[in-house]
């Protein structure tokens, strides 16, 4: 599904990615964590299009396509989903009109109608279902006053109507209390499905108690320093990065 | 100035028309027609604001103060009530008087049935039948010595509405004067007046649309007064979506006395030139006021909003949000003036003016204008002018929300700020619609 190869991103004048080799199957969900200023964040952000990075180097395939030639809105109606870690407010913008006006740009892209209005509310209704809310928040403007929590879990909704390929969650974990990192990990594992696939980023492993990845790879310095499986993520809580990353200084 | 001698001579073809329509002075005149002689008086010694004027450095009204603008003619027919319909709100219950060409068309207006005791009728019609009021209220706030504009609209004022609420009365549902003009006013003036006074303890909402049906540049020099007694509330919503060619003068003041409640919205997208002055005089304690202001412009469009709010006793508050969206070569000034005098203690004011250029040629002056002389108050304001924020941008089109779209969200999501504040439902949602459109003609790709 996703194919990075030797990727290399900078932002201003300051290289953050150097190099990261990383791919991605159907069905199979990474976690990518490291410390802070690893790098981890901006991978997220790279591959969702986000214009403060430049990539300078390397190539990343979605789907056969070259993911770095498309637009953000065209990487997003083509199934990749980014949940940002810090949620955009947009105040005077109902979440109602912005998930409707998303919802039915995507059906565009496929050649499709506008949603009818009723069918929008019936999938809605079951969506909210994911994230464990009410109709309420739809009138409210989009994250705008929200909580760190109510934004995560405003970026899992919005997943959930989207329904990506390739979802990415950016430090989705942070700044959530139990109950809204159960709730969000709940909503993302009741997306997966055999055809889809999932990108964690995270510092932490408490998420992975909850979302079980298939891989897990450690960034340091904006390169993988390495891969394993959901056992790493349980030796990186016992014992940090330092050791890690001190493997990569050079001699 | 070089445009001085023209002006004298412009001002002289106003004082012929004033004396060629007005009954030879007389020691038994009424006092509508001294106030308007005394008026053209003034007119004729001021003439029109010039630009060494500080309150009109940036706006220049030479397409105005250089032209001779006669009054529209006085017929109000050949208007199919049909032509109406796109500017009226299906606000349940609600009144409207129609002025075309600045005049009265009582069979396009529909007046429900108010309150025993209010009055909601034509000013020309209650010069007479109301004279009591009228004369103790009409030129006292917004005076003819304000400026050139006043005094010619109190000179020639042929028409415009009239509504009195009585103490403890709630009037009910919003009326809506509708000041509409066609071609027949090409190159001519009018001059619409308006009197609002409410006593103790009542409540009234007024619409006052300002509507262009045809595009001409007509002259539209208005002048409103609205006097809110002690306790009493009003809601007043201004609109003004003449033709761009046209050029709009609106003058309003608003007297409010002790622990009195008044809101005041604008929305401001037509005229070549337009230029909206509002006052507010706090004349007692206890008072709340709010100022809320949305205007776009495009084009060569030239849009400015003077507001000057007068803190004279304590313990009042108000709030002032204006907010700008300039595309193309427009331009936008915006000067708010608040003033606190020693006794104003408790004063708490706040004041926001914000603008989105959507051009590079767009350009806004902006002007907060505090004179504070009380040591225990809490004022603060701010001015911002920006662009659309790159980080929403991304976030819409990381949810497959193309361009054009998100900039269509973002540009509008800046300016409900300012339109959810309206309090009925059909007339917020109707500007809504009104803004969206205009916004969807000027967004360009």
């Amino acid at each position: 599904m996703l194919e990075i190869t030797n990727l290399h991103a900078r932002a201003g004048d300051k290289e953050i990615l150097k190099g990261i080799d990383l791919t991605v199957r159907a069905g199979e969900v990474h976690a990518v964590m490291g410390p802070n200023g690893s790098g981890k964040s901006t991978l997220a952000q790279v591959l969702a299009g986000h214009p403060a990075y430049v990539v300078t180097e390397g190539t990343v395939r979605y789907e056969g396509q070259d993911l770095l030639d498309m637009e953000p809105e065209e990487r997003a109606r083509a199934g990749v989903f980014l949940a940002f870690q810090y949620p955009v407010e947009i105040p005077g913008v109902t979440n109602a009109y912005f998930l409707r006006a998303a919802y039915n740009e995507m059906r565009k892209a496929k050649g499709l109608e506008e949603a009818d209005p009723i069918d929008f509310l019936d999938l809605l209704e079951e969506k909210l279902k994911v994230v464990e809310w009410g109709s309420e928040i739809m009138s409210r403007a989009v994250n705008a006053g929200f909580s760190g929590g109510e934004k995560k879990r405003n970026e899992i909704l919005q997943m959930a109507m989207l329904d990506p390929k390739l979802a990415i969650l950016d430090e989705t974990d942070s700044g959530l209390d139990i109950d809204a990192l159960r709730i969000v990990a709940s909503g993302v594992n009741s997306l997966r499905r055999p055809d889809n696939a999932t990108i964690v980023v995270t510092h932490y492993q408490r998420l992975l108690d909850y979302i079980v990845p298939d891989h897990v790879h450690v960034l340091s310095a904006g390169r993988i320093v390495k891969s394993g499986g959901k056992a790493l993520a349980l030796e990186l809580e016992a014992r940090g990065y330092e050791w890690l990353t001190e493997e990569t200084v050079p001699a | 100035m070089a445009d001085r001698g023209d002006g004298a001579g412009v001002s002289a073809t106003y004082v012929e028309e004033f004396s060629a329509i007005s009954p030879r002075e007389n020691a038994r005149e009424s006092w509508v027609q001294q106030l308007r002689r005394s008026a053209m008086d003034r007119f004729a010694q001021v003439g029109f604001p010039a630009a060494r004027d500080e309150d009109w450095r940036f706006t220049n009204i030479s397409p105005i103060s250089g032209g001779t603008f006669q009054l529209a003619p006085a017929d109000v027919s050949g208007v199919a009530a049909a032509r109406l319909n796109p500017y009226l709100f299906a606000i349940p219950g609600a009144s409207r008087l129609v002025f075309i060409n600045g005049r009265y068309a009582p069979g396009l207006s529909h007046l429900e049935s108010f309150p025993a005791g209010a009055r909601v009728r034509n000013l020309a019609s209650a010069y007479s039948a109301d004279g009591a009021i009228t004369q103790r209220h009409l030129g006292q706030y917004a005076r003819p010595e304000r400026n050139g504009f006043v005094a010619l609209n109190t000179a020639f004022m042929p028409d415009g509405a009239f509504i009195h609420v009585p103490a403890g009365v709630d009037l009910g549902a919003p009326v809506h004067l509708l000041f509409l003009t066609d071609a027949r006013s090409a190159a001519r003036a009018i001059y619409p007046r308006n009197l609002i006074v409410l006593e103790r303890g009542a409540r009234a909402a007024v619409l006052e649309s300002y509507v262009g049906l045809d595009d001409v540049a007509s002259l539209t020099n208005a002048v409103t007064e609205i006097v809110v007694s002690e306790g009493a509330t009003i809601e007043h919503l201004k609109i003004q979506r003449e033709s761009e060619h046209a050029y709009h003068i609106g003058t309003a003041h608003i007297h409010q006395e002790r622990d009195s409640r008044s809101t005041s919205h604008s929305v401001s997208l037509g005229g070549a030139i337009a230029r909206n002055d509002l006052d507010v005089t706090l004349a007692g304690s206890g008072i709340e006021s709010t100022l809320l202001g949305l205007y776009l412009g495009r084009g060569r469009q030239l849009v400015d909003n003077h507001t000057a709010i007068r803190h004279a006793y304590p313990s009042c508050s108000t709030r002032e949000v204006y907010k700008g969206i300039l595309d193309d070569a427009s331009h936008a000034v915006f000067n708010g003036k608040v003033f606190v005098t020693p006794e104003a203690q408790k004063t708490d004011a706040k004041q926001t003016n914000r603008n989105l250029l959507l051009s590079d040629r767009a350009r806004i002056d902006t002007k907060p204008q505090l004179e504070i002389f009380a040591d225990d108050v809490k004022c603060t304001h701010g001015a911002t002018v920006g662009r659309l924020d790159p980080m929403s941008f991304f976030y819409l089109q990381s949810r497959g929300i193309g361009l054009p779209l998100a900039r269509r969200i973002l540009t509008y999501a800046f300016a409900a700020e300012v339109l959810e504040e309206i309090p009925f439902e059909s007339v917020r949602l109707g500007l809504e619609q009104t803004v969206l459109r205009r916004l969807d003609e000027q967004v360009s790709f």
